[in-house]
Formats: structure tokens, C-alpha cells, sequence
């Protein structure tokens, strides 16, 4: 019930997009010149406007402007794959999920129908790359050279992960649970995109098989026709386009777990660690770092001096957003931002600083947040060779005139 | 015509996007072509570009060897070592003193 109000509640907000909001129209100018060069606008079937950082794969940023709403819509969502294989809607009509590995008794096979009629859950949940804000770090990491644009927020409907894999009966040597999506073309030597969940994770309620997301089917380009959502964890974790599941009693061996996203032990703190991929100095991208975005204004507007509204979200792992503060001078000084109602512990918080009157002039602006368990933004990047979990502030400059 | 075959003619959803901007291809210098065919079969060039100019030569070699040994990219070694040099003189910054 609680949970419905929060969706009902969501929607509204979503709804409320008000009217002559400014869309962005540049490129950010601290990603490295190269990314500069290819950026570009782009729409695609069932997307509107999205940055353009990769083609093949398709690697497509949300512009900042989205982000003045807690509910991310599906045509602004932003698209990331790490290999060229993208079905297509036709592949799908003959979808099935299978559910097997060592750990089961009773290895299944899902059609869609099936999660249809399984009791279905409903969360408001931020699923953002690992990499998001890459190409903010300085000096520069290699990887996709991501904005704040590597993520979005929305309403993801389907059943439980653990009542998915009741009927097959989950042993009690279970480790992981193993994902698999949509196999790779030919022609490419790179292993098929797998992942893997510690099992405490894997059966949290809030861990979902999607087959909706803001009430319509997933697009294609973000799953179809179902993906895993896994709350408060990196969106690496969210395989797309779903068919295999594996419950297994060992770590799962794949340089997607073993190479890919990962960071030095003890750099970031995890509430959830993943003890079977740890290995040598290193663990997974686990858990979001706290974290927030300025919406509005953009990068290089002109403001007026009789005061204007800074607008924006905020967010992390699931613990919950107690403040944003903003400064207006580069991080000198600090004011506290007003609060929307929060909408749920995976959700976007939103906030708000309505600026008195200011002088004319170039402006620095911040947003930094702190969550109820007192993780606050840093001032400097943790650096890590990956480039991952940049949650520091990123300044917006504007001219008040 | 099913997946496979769209991921082959590079006609997908995303293939009209990729008919309006063609992907970036690499400037030309000695080794462009080895790059250019030995690069592009997981990804486009964007890859490089988008990573310019901020890698040192050493961390275009170490890109080139983490093709092959995480991604699976199969050449030989004088390939790859053509392909960094490549890179090194087209895509990359001078080392820090
Ligand atoms: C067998 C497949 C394959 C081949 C061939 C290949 N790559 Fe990659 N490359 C990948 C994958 C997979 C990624 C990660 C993509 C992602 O996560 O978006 C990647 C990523 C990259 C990146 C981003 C940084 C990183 O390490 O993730 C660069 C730069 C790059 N490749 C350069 C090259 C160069 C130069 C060549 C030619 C020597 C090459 N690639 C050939 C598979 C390949």
C-alpha cells in the first residue's frame, strides 16, 4: 500500500514537468576533446534527444535537463551496452528465461505469461552506470566518456527475483545467483555480457525481473522485454534483455565480474559487500555513491539578478537523502536546498534553492548531498584506474545579469 | 530478417542514427588501416576518439593489450605494436616529466 502511494505519488510529479523548461543544447565542456568532437544529439526509434557518445555499441547519455523531475521519462532514458549485439523486437517474440545452475533442484523454463501471473512489485528506483560522469574526472580515465547523463530514474513493475526462482527450488549451497542476457553477434571474440549477485542481494524483495517501467513496456533499447533491477546497485547489474538465470554455489568466472568494474578494497564503503568476487586488491561496483545533480540552471546560461531557482536531485545507494546544501561561489560557501518529499529509499530526491537578488557577474554553482547515514559528496575524486563511482560536485557556471 | 543477420548489415534500431553520423575514422598516418580493421569489429573508432587526447603512449599499449588479453581481440604482436604506435603519434598526450 505504502509503496502504491509512492508510485501514485511519482507519477504526479512526473506529470508536473512544467511548461518552457530550457532543454540543453551543449556539450559539456569539461569531457575530453575527443568525446567533444563526436557528441552529438541524436534521436533513435522510441528516443528523443539523447548525447550521443557512442554508435556501436550504443552508449547514449540523458541531456541534464531531464533531471529537473524524479521520474526519468522512457523516451529521455539513457542507453548503455558494452557489446554491438541489440535485438531487435522481432528477436524477442519467442523470449523465454530459463532458471537453472547447481544450486537449483528443479531448473525451469519462463515465458513471459508465466512472470505475468507470478504477485508483481513495484519500485521507484535509480539505475545509473558505474562509469556515470567518467569524462568529468580530471585528469581524464579511459572508458565511455560519460556526463551526468549515465542514468535515470523510473517505475520498474515485475515479480520478485526469489519468487521467480521458488518454483525452481534454491538449495541451501547457493553462492550467487549468474545473469545472462541477449547473446553477442557473431564475429565478436569478447565474452557474451555476464553478471552475478551475492545471494543476500539477489533475494531482497526490491530486486525485481522488470517487464514494465513507467508503466509501459521496456524499450527496447533498455531491456525488452525484461530486465533485472537491482536497487541501489550499479546498472551494470541490470542485465538487459534477460534469459538466463543461474543459482550457483560458485563465484562466477568472467571478466565482466573478474576485469570489468571493479575498484581498490576499501576505497568506497560498501553496506553490502560481495566477498565471493573479491580477489587480490580489488572487489565489484557495488552500491551507488551518494550523490546529486544540478537540472537548472544550465551550464553557461544567463540568469536574472532579481534571484532565480537552482533545481536538481539527489540520491544513493538506498539509504536515503537527508541534505543538499548549494553554494553559488565554487564551494566556499554553502546554504541549505529545500527538500521535495522523498519518494522512496532508491528514488531521486528532489531539491530546490530559490536565490535572493544577486549582484551581476559569473556565478559557481554546487550541489553537494549527504545521506541519512551521513555519507556526504567529497571534495576530491576517489581516484581508481576504472574511473568509476564520481560523485564529486560538478560546478555549473552561469552569468547573472 | 532476424538479429544476427541486422547486427551484420548494421542495420538496427540504432543503424539509422549511425547513417546520419558515420563513425569517426581514424586520421590517417602509418598504421591507420591496421587500425582501422583491427579495431572496429567490437566497436566503432569513437571508442578512440572519444579517449583523445589525454592517454600517454604507454596507456595506448596498455589499451591495445587489454583488447587482447580482456576482450579477446586476436593479432599478433607486431600488429599491436603498430596499432600503439599508431595511436601514440596520432591520439596521444606527452608523458608527464
Ligand atoms: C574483440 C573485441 C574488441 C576488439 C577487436 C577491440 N576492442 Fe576495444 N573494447 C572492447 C570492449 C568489450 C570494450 C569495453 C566496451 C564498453 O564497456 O563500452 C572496449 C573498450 C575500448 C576502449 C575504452 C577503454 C576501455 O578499456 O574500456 C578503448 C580505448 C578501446 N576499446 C580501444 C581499442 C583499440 C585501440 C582496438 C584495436 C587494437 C580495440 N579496442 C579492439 C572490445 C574490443
Amino acid at each position: 500500500m505504502r509503496r502504491r502511494a509512492v508510485i501514485a505519488g511519482a507519477g504526479s510529479a512526473m506529470l508536473a514537468t512544467q511548461a518552457g523548461a530550457a532543454e540543453s543544447t551543449r556539450i559539456p565542456a569539461d569531457l575530453p576533446d575527443g568525446t567533444q568532437a563526436i557528441a552529438e544529439f541524436a534521436d533513435l526509434p522510441g528516443k528523443r534527444r539523447l548525447l550521443r557518445l557512442t554508435g556501436r555499441p550504443p552508449n547514449y547519455a540523458s541531456p541534464i535537463d531531464v533531471f529537473t523531475e524524479a521520474v526519468t521519462p522512457n523516451d529521455r532514458f539513457y542507453i548503455r551496452y558494452h557489446l554491438p549485439g541489440v535485438p531487435s523486437d522481432g528477436d524477442m517474440d519467442n523470449w523465454s528465461l530459463s532458471i537453472g545452475g547447481d544450486a537449483v533442484t528443479h531448473p525451469n523454463r519462463l515465458k513471459l505469461s508465466d512472470l505475468l501471473d507470478m504477485p508483481s512489485n513495484e519500485v521507484l528506483a535509480v539505475c545509473q552506470s558505474a562509469g556515470n560522469r567518467r569524462g568529468f574526472i580530471d585528469p581524464h580515465v579511459a572508458g565511455v566518456q560519460w556526463t551526468d547523463g549515465g542514468m535515470g530514474c523510473a517505475v520498474w513493475r515485475g515479480p520478485a527475483l526469489r519468487d521467480v526462482l521458488k518454483a525452481a527450488g534454491v538449495t541451501s549451497g547457493a553462492l550467487e545467483v549468474w545473469f545472462g542476457g541477449n547473446a553477442e553477434p557473431p564475429g565478436v571474440a569478447t565474452p557474451p555480457y555476464r553478471k552475478s549477485l551475492p545471494m543476500d542481494k539477489a533475494m531482497d524483495g526490491d530486486t525485481i525481473v522488470a517487464i514494465a517501467m513507467n508503466n509501459a513496456p521496456l524499450p527496447l533499447l533498455n531491456g525488452y522485454p525484461a530486465r533485472l533491477v537491482v536497487p541501489g546497485w550499479a546498472g551494470d547489474y541490470w542485465m538487459k534483455h534477460l534469459t538466463a538465470i543461474e543459482v550457483s554455489q560458485s563465484p562466477l568466472n568472467t571478466v565482466w565480474m573478474r576485469e570489468v568494474c571493479r575498484v581498490p578494497s576499501g576505497l568506497f564503503a560498501a553496506e553490502r559487500p560481495f566477498p565471493s568476487q573479491a580477489a587480490g586488491t580489488t572487489v565489484p561496483v557495488t552500491g551507488l555513491p551518494v550523490n546529486s545533480v544540478i537540472a537548472e540552471p544550465l551550464d553557461g546560461d544567463e540568469v536574472t539578478r532579481y534571484g532565480f531557482d537552482i533545481k536538481g536531485v539527489a540520491w544513493d545507494r538506498g539509504a536515503g537523502i537527508n541534505r543538499v546544501e548549494v553554494s553559488l561561489d565554487g564551494g566556499r560557501t554553502w546554504q541549505d536546498a529545500l527538500l521535495d518529499r522523498p519518494l522512496g529509499p532508491y528514488a531521486y530526491r528532489r531539491f530546490i534553492l530559490q536565490t535572493g537578488p544577486l549582484h551581476p557577474g559569473p556565478f559557481r554553482l554546487l550541489s553537494r548531498a549527504t545521506s541519512l547515514t551521513g555519507d556526504k559528496q567529497p571534495v576530491r575524486f576517489k581516484a581508481n584506474p576504472g574511473g568509476y563511482n564520481n560523485n564529486v560536485p560538478h560546478p555549473i557556471s552561469v552569468t547573472v545579469t | 530478417m532476424n538479429w544476427r543477420q541486422a547486427v551484420a548489415a548494421g542495420v538496427l534500431a540504432v543503424g539509422c542514427a549511425q547513417a546520419v553520423a558515420a563513425p569517426p575514422s581514424p586520421r590517417p598516418g602509418s598504421g591507420e588501416e591496421l587500425t582501422g580493421t583491427q579495431c572496429v569489429a567490437c566497436h566503432t573508432a569513437d571508442y578512440i576518439v572519444m579517449n583523445s587526447v589525454f592517454l600517454t603512449s604507454a596507456q595506448w599499449q596498455a589499451e591495445v593489450s587489454r583488447m587482447r588479453t580482456v576482450f579477446g581481440a586476436s593479432m599478433d604482436d607486431s600488429t599491436a605494436a603498430a596499432i600503439a604506435a599508431y595511436l601514440a603519434a596520432h591520439y596521444a598526450v606527452a608523458a608527464a616529466p
